[in-house]
């Protein structure tokens, strides 16, 4: 197991290595001039002048080739230095930290909501299988699956805020503010894990291991939940992981629209201002909780499933 | 004389399809005494795992049984699913048809032992592992202590066979339903098969219904064998009757097509879904065939203690 971990950490620094040089280059090819970009998020369109922005390509080393700002950027990284923003002047490590607390909060949060919709969902679907709950359960999660999710945050917006009051429009701070943006977000990947419950539990439910619970007097309840659920969960776990992945990338997106103060919304708000400091440090954080949130997979399969063992030598 | 533990009458099963409704089988009548093994023989296809399982009621959702299946003075069609759901491992276990996949394979050995013996005797979890050790220990699984955390993939065929096997007594059944238990088996595996089912039915004096395509595993372990063709119970008697001078021209063929007995083919194939035919199904590849066999249905009839299905079957016709 310990062999394994440490491949796959192996595996982490070139992925996370690919994803920065990937950035760096994308981030140079944008249009516009960087130093530019900086100076009007700096001090404004108005009271801008050429001297100002020259300074600043100056002193952030932005005239500098970028495979030379690359490797200046990584040497820091390398002693743990992050830098700072080039709108701020903070720590990114600082700015950071300081918005990865909202986003936990909304992702696991979106991600509780899903499972509490697809696990029942998906179950009765499949166990209640042709019958009109199926077919309602089908085409809600066709739904789900197919609206995207900024259309979807205005369309919840306007029915539960503007209409009936029930909930922010946006902001932060208390429980009620989280409800919007963790449905938005949780909607989609409760589609596609009700979909994925579904499917596993009509083909689970047809092995001779049910209808042998079953003959041993076990009740059907017992059967569906301890027997079936488990072995039909397995597959979902691979796909909820890629979903978490995808969660990181919908928090862009959500957090802009509901001005939710969490990593999303600081990487929008740096690629207007082209503060390439945050960004990369950003991506490279998204990249490694992608990583790690693989691997957490990976290792869940040991508790889900007996067959899988991760140990040389062992079958 | 024995008393009756399950007696089936009229039982038909029919699988309703897209392209209409298909018969398994048809107006069974079959009676299986306390204690006493009865065979159930017949090739695939004909019906008899349906059977079985249309006693448990555990047929598809698409399966449909009309008849009487009473089983200690209960008809078991008429029960709730409920009462059903009691009645099956307690009083009518199954030995299931394929052990490699009849276990399941994300809980253990012992979990699956213990959630069988705590449910069937009531007892607590301690007392349950015990007891789930000591039932292994029976039915040959040596150094089960060590297996006992293991999952069926850790397990080989036969072991997985008689692990299925201490489940299905784990509530003291009155009736054990063998589903093909030595299907797929080298001889080897068959014999220990055969000596764990004698143990079974010997120790705890259940009867057992063995569906087998096996006529040596038959032979060796029934009391009665009831042979089935196409959907129909085509004759029924005392093994050393049927299986020794046969009086239906399908059973002489089953025997005559044995390696020992020069292995001569019934002609054929089986018509599988018989669809309506009138009068004998075996009326196509039969060598005795009359004209009045196809269109008039064929009644049992009882020749000393055997019942059988043929117009021209008699006493004293050999092969």
């Amino acid at each position: 197991m310990a062999h394994y971990i440490l491949k796959r950490s192996g595996l982490l620094i070139i992925v996370v290595f690919g994803v920065t040089i990937a950035t760096f280059v994308l981030m140079n090819m944008a249009p516009g001039d960087q130093a530019e970009m900086v100076a009007i998020a700096r001090y404004g369109l108005e009271n801008l002048t050429a001297d100002e922005i020259e300074n600043i390509r100056i002193s952030e080393g932005l005239d500098a080739p970028v495979w030379v700002q690359y490797f200046h950027w990584l040497s820091h990284i390398a002693q743990g230095d992050f830098g700072h923003s080039l709108v701020t002047g903070d720590p990114v490590s600082q700015e950071i930290i300081a918005r990865i607390p909202a986003t936990l909060l909304l992702s696991i949060t979106s991600l509780v909501f899903s499972l509490l919709i697809a696990i029942p969902a998906g179950v009765i679907s499949a166990v209640k299988h042709n019958s009109f709950v199926d077919h309602g359960v089908r085409i809600g999660a066709m739904l789900g699956a197919t609206i995207p999710n900024f259309w979807l945050a205005l369309l919840l917006i306007l029915l539960f805020s503007v209409t009936w009051d029930w909930f922010p429009v946006f902001g932060y701070g208390t429980a009620s503010h989280i409800v919007l943006p963790a449905v938005t977000l949780g909607a989609g990947m409760a589609a596609v894990t009700t979909r994925l419950i579904r499917a596993g539990m009509l083909e689970v439910l047809k092995q001779d291991y049910i209808i042998s619970a079953r003959a041993h007097g076990i009740s059907e309840k017992r059967v569906i939940f301890r027997h079936a659920l488990k072995n039909a969960f397995i597959p979902v776990i691979t796909v909820i992981g890629m979903q978490l992945g995808h969660l990181l990338e919908g928090t862009v997106i959500v957090e802009s629209i509901f001005a939710w103060p969490g990593l999303g919304k600081l990487l929008v708000d740096s690629i207007y201002a082209r503060d390439y400091a945050v960004i990369q440090a950003c991506v490279l954080l998204f990249a490694v909780f992608f990583v790690l949130i693989n691997l957490l997979v990976d290792l869940l399969y040991v508790i889900l499933d007996p067959r899988i063992r991760y140990d040389r030598g062992a079958g | 004389m024995a008393t009756t533990l399950l007696s089936i009458r009229g039982l038909t099963t029919v699988f309703h399809c897209r392209q209409g409704q298909i018969e398994a089988f048809n107006n069974v009548d079959l009676d299986i005494d306390q204690g006493q093994v009865l065979g159930l023989i017949g090739e695939t296809g004909c019906g008899k795992s349906v059977l079985g399982m249309s006693i448990l009621r555990l047929l598809p959702p698409n399966g449909v049984s009309r008849g009487q299946i009473i089983y200690k003075y209960r008809d078991l069609l008429g029960l709730s699913p409920q009462v059903m759901q009691r009645i099956r491992g307690a009083e009518i276990g199954l030995l299931p048809q394929n052990p490699s996949a009849s276990l399941n394979p994300v809980l253990s050995v012992g979990q699956q032992l213990m959630e069988g013996l705590r449910l069937h005797r009531m007892i607590k979890k301690e007392k349950a592992r015990v007891a789930a050790q000591t039932l292994l220990g029976c039915y040959g699984l040596r150094g089960f202590n060590n297996r006992y955390d293991e999952y069926p993939h850790q397990l080989s065929g036969g072991m997985k066979q008689r692990v299925l096997a201490a489940l299905s007594i784990t509530g003291k059944p009155s009736l054990l339903i063998a589903d093909e238990p030595t299907k797929g088996l080298d001889g080897v595996a068959r014999n220990q098969v055969v000596a764990l089912l004698r143990q079974l039915t010997r120790e705890t004096k259940m009867a057992l219904l063995l569906i087998t395509h096996d006529l040596k595993v038959a032979a060796n372990l029934c009391d009665q064998i009831a042979v089935m063709y196409c959907g129909e119970i085509v004759e029924n008697g005392p093994v050393g009757k049927v299986l020794v001078s046969p009086l239906h021209p399908y059973t002489q063929g089953l025997l005559a097509s044995l390696p020992e007995n020069g292995l001569h083919p019934i002609p054929d194939y089986s018509p599988g879904v018989p669809g309506d035919i009138q009068g004998c199904r075996f009326y196509p590849r039969c060598r005795y065939r009359q004209d009045k066999c196809s269109c008039q249905t064929i009644k049992n009839k009882r020749i000393n203690e055997t019942y059988v299905r043929c117009l021209s079957a008699s006493e004293g016709r050999e092969n």
